[in-house]
């Protein structure tokens, strides 16, 4: 009986933790590239402009909810509801702390990879549903982005499977106790979180949604809360992506004196606040260099990691 | 061989300057702030700031204005509109005098275009309404009662041009008429 409630508590927990963390995100993003901009960003409802997100809430929706006639409807409606429901169910397997994660998968790292890999999907619908240009180029590049830089996001993983034994993340975490494996697979660490900014396309890699060249790339025909939940599931996997670098490279919830929740936590924050660094600091490729850089400098890097492990660990 | 050399340079040169923007963007976040939080404290503006349009009056009291259209002309949104009439003297002087706010882009166009200094801009802003008609001035609303950023000038005193109450050449700085008549110098 205790063991349900816990479990019940765990994913009720963990779900309200992750979307709620992620509207709070839009605040701190803003927040913070109005600092790194010598600006203040929005610091006026509530304390310090934390109420934001309330506000950004309601405002959202009270817009008319507006599906274009000239859209599939059903495919329209779907698309965004794929594009949350994915990076939550990913986020499902990440452990947080001992007892803390709503499921333990042995095979949590495939799933994960499998989630993100869907996640192309929603931006394919919501593009191809819209039956706008623009929506259309956004899908396109989105497609052809998501599936080069799978490719190396799954290879640069696997020197951590090698090292750690095991696809269960609960134990990649304790194989860690030594020596995180930013250590051994320091490449393999910048290998992913590349990757992994350009799964969730965040600037510098956001070409499916490129303001200045295609309005709002595969999201332009959404408005009220079905623009809302495109936004949130990137922000969610603004959060997934650092989770699973701290799960993976930082060794989890280990580390001294503080509660693990707490390492977790902090490790985390300090992965998405570099995220937000970046998308403040670095500006967008062109689509080409784009698809050179994750073809022909990404992948081999990706290849030459996965051999020296496999090498090492062998030898 | 130069190739490779070249590729890792390249690398190299790459990640450097990544590395080195990001550490630039990250070093702002103790820096003193550009913007201040407006409806709080306000911004300084320049006395030259470009905002809400005033009409002035000469250091005497009388309005410049001459309704010479010069400003309407000049200005790219039509957004003057005047009608001259004149007074017992035959002083020209604007019957009426609108601008459009709402369409006023605040260039200074007119301002520069005016002959007399009546036209200004000042800095002022704040001038938000609810209703789209309540943006256009009129005469009384324009018209202030000092000589705007231009204290000592006044159009007549050196205009050459007579008017009542002073004949020609009898302004400051003024040189006396040329008498065209005459060969003395
Ligand atoms: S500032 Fe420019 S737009 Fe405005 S009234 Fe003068 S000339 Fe016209
Ligand atoms: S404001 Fe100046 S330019 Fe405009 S009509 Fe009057 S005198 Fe002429």
């Amino acid at each position: 009986m205790s063991s349900i409630t816990a479990n019940i508590l765990n994913v009720v927990g963990i779900l309200v933790f992750v979307v709620a963390s992620a509207a709070m995100l839009t605040w701190v993003e803003r927040r913070m590239l109005g600092i790194w901009q010598e600006r203040y960003g929005p610091n006026r409802v509530g304390p310090f402009g934390i109420l934001q997100v309330a506000a950004d809430m309601i405002k959202l929706l009270m817009k008319e909810d507006w599906v274009p006639p000239f859209a599939d409807r059903f495919v329209f409606v779907v698309a965004p509801t794929i594009a949350m429901f994915v990076v939550v169910a990913a986020y499902a397997v990440i452990p947080m702390a001992p007892g803390i994660g709503v499921i333990d998968l042995n095979i949590g790292l495939l799933f994960f990879l499998a989630m993100t890999s869907l996640s192309a999907y929603s931006v394919m619908f919501g593009a191809y549903a819209s039956d706008n240009k623009y929506a259309l180029l956004g899908g396109l590049r989105a497609a052809a982005q998501m599936l080069s830089y799978e490719v190396f996001l799954g290879l640069s993983l696997m020197g951590v499977v090698m090292l750690a034994g095991t696809f269960n993340l609960r134990e990649i975490v304790l194989a860690q106790q030594e020596q995180w494996f930013v250590i051994p697979q320091f490449l393999a660490m910048l290998l992913f979180f590349i990757a992994g900014i350009a799964e969730s396309h965040r600037t510098p890699f956001d070409l499916p949604e490129a303001e200045h060249e295609l309005t709002a790339g595969f999201h332009t025909e959404y408005s009220g809360m079905k623009f809302g939940m495109f936004f949130i599931g990137e922000y969610v996997s603004v959060l997934l992506t650092a989770s699973m670098m701290v799960v993976l490279f930082f060794g989890g919830w280990l580390g001294p004196v503080l509660p693990p929740l707490v390492w977790f936590l902090l490790k985390t924050s300090i992965l998405v606040l570099l995220m937000i660094l970046i998308r403040g600091a670095l500006p967008r490729p062109r689509y080409d260099q784009l698809m050179a850089f994750g073809w022909k400098v990404m992948l081999p890097l990706a290849m030459i990691n996965l051999v020296v492990t496999g090498v090492l660990v062998l030898v | 061989m130069s190739q490779i050399g070249r590729a890792v340079y390249l690398t190299w040169d790459y990640t450097w300057s990544t590395l080195r923007t990001l550490w630039d963007v990250a070093s702002h976040t103790f820096a003193k702030r550009d913007t201040v939080e407006y409806p709080d404290e306000m911004p300084y503006l320049a006395p030259r700031h470009r905002g809400r349009i005033v009409l002035t009056r000469d250091p005497e009291g009388n309005e410049r204005c001459v309704a010479c259209n010069l400003c309407a002309v000049a200005c790219p949104t039509d957004c003057i509109s005047l009608q001259k009439t004149e007074d017992e003297t035959g002083r020209w002087y604007p019957e009426y005098f609108r601008i459009n706010f709402s369409r006023c882009v605040y260039c200074g166009l007119c301002e520069e275009a005016c002959p007399t200094y009546a036209i200004q801009l000042t800095p002022d802003f704040e001038m938000a309404e609810y209703n789209r008609q309540n943006m256009v001035y009129e005469k009384e609303h324009l018209l202030i009662s000092g000589p705007g950023k231009y204290p000592d000038y006044s159009f007549y005193q050196v205009s050459g041009k007579a008017v009542s109450g002073r004949a020609k050449g009898e302004g400051l700085n003024e040189a006396k008429p040329v008498n065209v008549k005459s060969l003395l110098p």
